[in-house]
């Protein structure tokens, strides 16, 4: 173990990520630091792990080996009330919104507000309100998560991350399933809210466009490690021809689009 | 042969897997209990909704499993002239055995199955997922309420299943059969006993109450967050629990009354 003395404008060091599901290897090796105040990109073609790499960070699973710090805390040695206590300070944006299906809107936005601060009630709906009004749902509080269309939830969802004003946001696939209005929205609030409330936010995601219009600083993970990194701009000249194939979305390239498997011809002339 | 004996030793192994799990999670849930301490609310809430799903289905059976003892009790009770005893074989029947265990059986499948379905939809939809990252710990927000619940509601309907019962059979016995009303109740009075009888079956349901809510909540928790996964999961609640309170019941029975 090492004294954790990473540079203060760290927000999340991720160092020698070892991480395998059922001996197979997803992460190996893998170091990401998230500067303060930024908004931080984490691409790579789906399967890599993006997902796997936030559950890491919120100390929902546990590294194989490496450290995962955050605000210079070892997330993965803290005990369970240190760990929560963290965690309120950190918002994720599941990839499915995971809004609770027997509460409505504004009682789901609430919901982190009632369970961790006594707010007199007239005060939590204010704040509800301006959360919702936020992410521009103001008028669907009374909806039941099940009326929302994919976009819209994912937008209550994102008003319950910053419920409890985080330091930090993750937001896992965000742009999936929104249409190009709303995906216009999207991407300047949540540049907006990382400028405006002083936030860090981490985005993954496989959405190259959308994405390097906002990222300050992208990571691309491929294979279990960090490709390259780098602002967008330098990613788009990347030395490495894989880089620039999957920021430029070719079709052909070294990524293949096929999962790895036997040829066709032998798989369909196989008889069983 | 082989393969036989390896399926056989591959579902030994993850049962005893399952089982471990099963105690390290009712572990978890009971060092988290305390936290429920300055929110009843939440556990009466669950009470409430467990009752209400298991209220109907335990009022009826009550009733007519009273009736039924009441036809047969008196048919074989007249060939000894021995009629005014069925208040006594009633009451005993229902408080000792019956009660809890039909009611234990009746929770399983409508309120256990609700409540696996419920908390394993809820791992599904990355309900549970969510909660944990926004520091709010499922285990003690969603699981303990519900198994503490489970806990107390079952001697709860028990009684009022047996309850309704011994009206049931009043009913029959001394409405339609002709018995004597006061004979039925003064005999049920003298013959049970309240520490043997009433006691015992308190406890039994209590002990199934506890094994019958462990099983549900931690079948939805353990789930594979799949729509097969939840409707094995939800089977499996069922089928365990029926088994295990029926196996718990012949061991309780033995010590109570062996
Ligand atoms: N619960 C799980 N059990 C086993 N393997 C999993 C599980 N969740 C994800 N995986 C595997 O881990 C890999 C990374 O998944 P994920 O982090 O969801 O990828 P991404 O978000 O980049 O698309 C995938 O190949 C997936 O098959
Ligand atoms: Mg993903």
């Amino acid at each position: 173990m090492d004294s954790g003395a990473s540079s203060p404008d760290i927000l999340v060091d991720i160092s020698d990520l070892h991480f395998h599901r059922g001996g197979r290897p997803i992460f190996r090796g893998v170091d990401v630091r998230i500067p303060k105040g930024t908004v931080t990109a984490i691409m790579g073609p789906s399967g890599t792990g993006k997902t796997t790499l936030l559950r890491l960070i919120g100390g929902q699973l546990r590294p194989h080996r490496g450290v995962v710090r955050f605000a210079g805390q070892d997330v993965h040695a803290l005990g369970h009330g240190a760990l929560y206590r963290l965690r309120r300070s950190m918002g994720m944006l599941f990839q499915t919104g995971a809004l609770f299906t027997h509460l409505s809107v504004f009682e789901n936005v609430a919901f982190p507000l009632r369970e961790h601060t006594q707010l007199p009630e007239p005060l939590l709906r204010d704040l509800v309100l301006m959360k919702l009004e936020a992410v521009g749902l103001r008028g669907a509080r009374d909806m039941m998560p099940g009326e929302l269309s994919g976009g819209m939830g994912r937008r209550v969802a994102l008003a319950r991350a910053i419920a409890l004003d985080p330091d930090m946001i993750m937001y896992d696939e965000p742009f999936t399933g929104q249409d190009p209005i709303s995906m216009g929205a999207l991407v300047k609030l949540i540049r907006t809210l990382n400028d405006a409330l002083g936030l860090t936010s981490v985005i993954v995601s496989h959405d190259v466009a959308e994405t390097a219009r906002i990222a300050d600083l992208i990571y691309v993970i491929s294979d279990g490690r960090v490709v390259d990194s780098g602002t967008p701009q330098a990613l788009m000249e990347s030395k490495s021809e894989w880089v620039r194939q999957f920021m430029h979305g070719l079709p052909d390239g070294p990524v293949p689009f096929h999962y790895p498997g036997p040829e066709l011809v032998s798989d369909l002339l196989e008889r069983r | 042969m082989l393969g036989l004996l390896a399926r056989l030793g591959a579902t030994t192994i993850s049962s005893f897997q399952r089982l471990g799990r099963g105690t390290f999670f009712l572990a978890r849930v009971l060092t988290g209990l305390h936290s429920l301490l300055p929110r009843p609310g939440l556990v009466i809430a669950q009470v409430y909704s467990i009752g209400v799903l298991s209220l109907v289905i335990i009022v009826v059976s009550g009733i007519f499993v009273g009736a039924v003892l009441a036809l047969q009790g008196y048919n074989t009770l007249v060939n000894f002239g021995a009629e005014d005893a069925l208040g006594v074989l009633v009451a005993l029947s229902l408080l000792r055995e019956l009660g809890p265990v039909v009611t234990a059986l009746l929770f399983a499948g409508r309120a256990g199955s609700a409540l696996t379905a419920e908390i394993g939809l809820m791992k599904t939809t990355e309900q549970l997922s969510g909660m944990e990252m926004m520091a709010v710990d499922p285990l003690r927000r969603v699981i303990a309420p519900r198994l503490l619940a489970g806990f107390v509601s079952m001697p709860l309907l028990a009684a009022m299943f047996s309850f309704l019962g011994i009206m049931g059979a009043y009913v029959v016995g001394v409405g339609a059969l002709g018995l004597d009303g006061g004979a039925y109740w003064s005999q049920m009075q003298d013959a049970v006993d309240f520490r043997d009888d009433v006691m015992n079956g308190v406890i039994k349901s209590l002990v199934f109450g506890f094994v019958a809510s462990w099983i549900a909540v931690f079948e939805g928790y353990d789930c594979v967050p799949t729509s097969e996964g939840v409707s094995s999961a939800t089977t499996r609640t069922v089928v365990h629990t029926s088994l295990a309170v029926l196996g718990l019941d012949f061991v309780l029975t033995a010590v109570m009354f062996g």
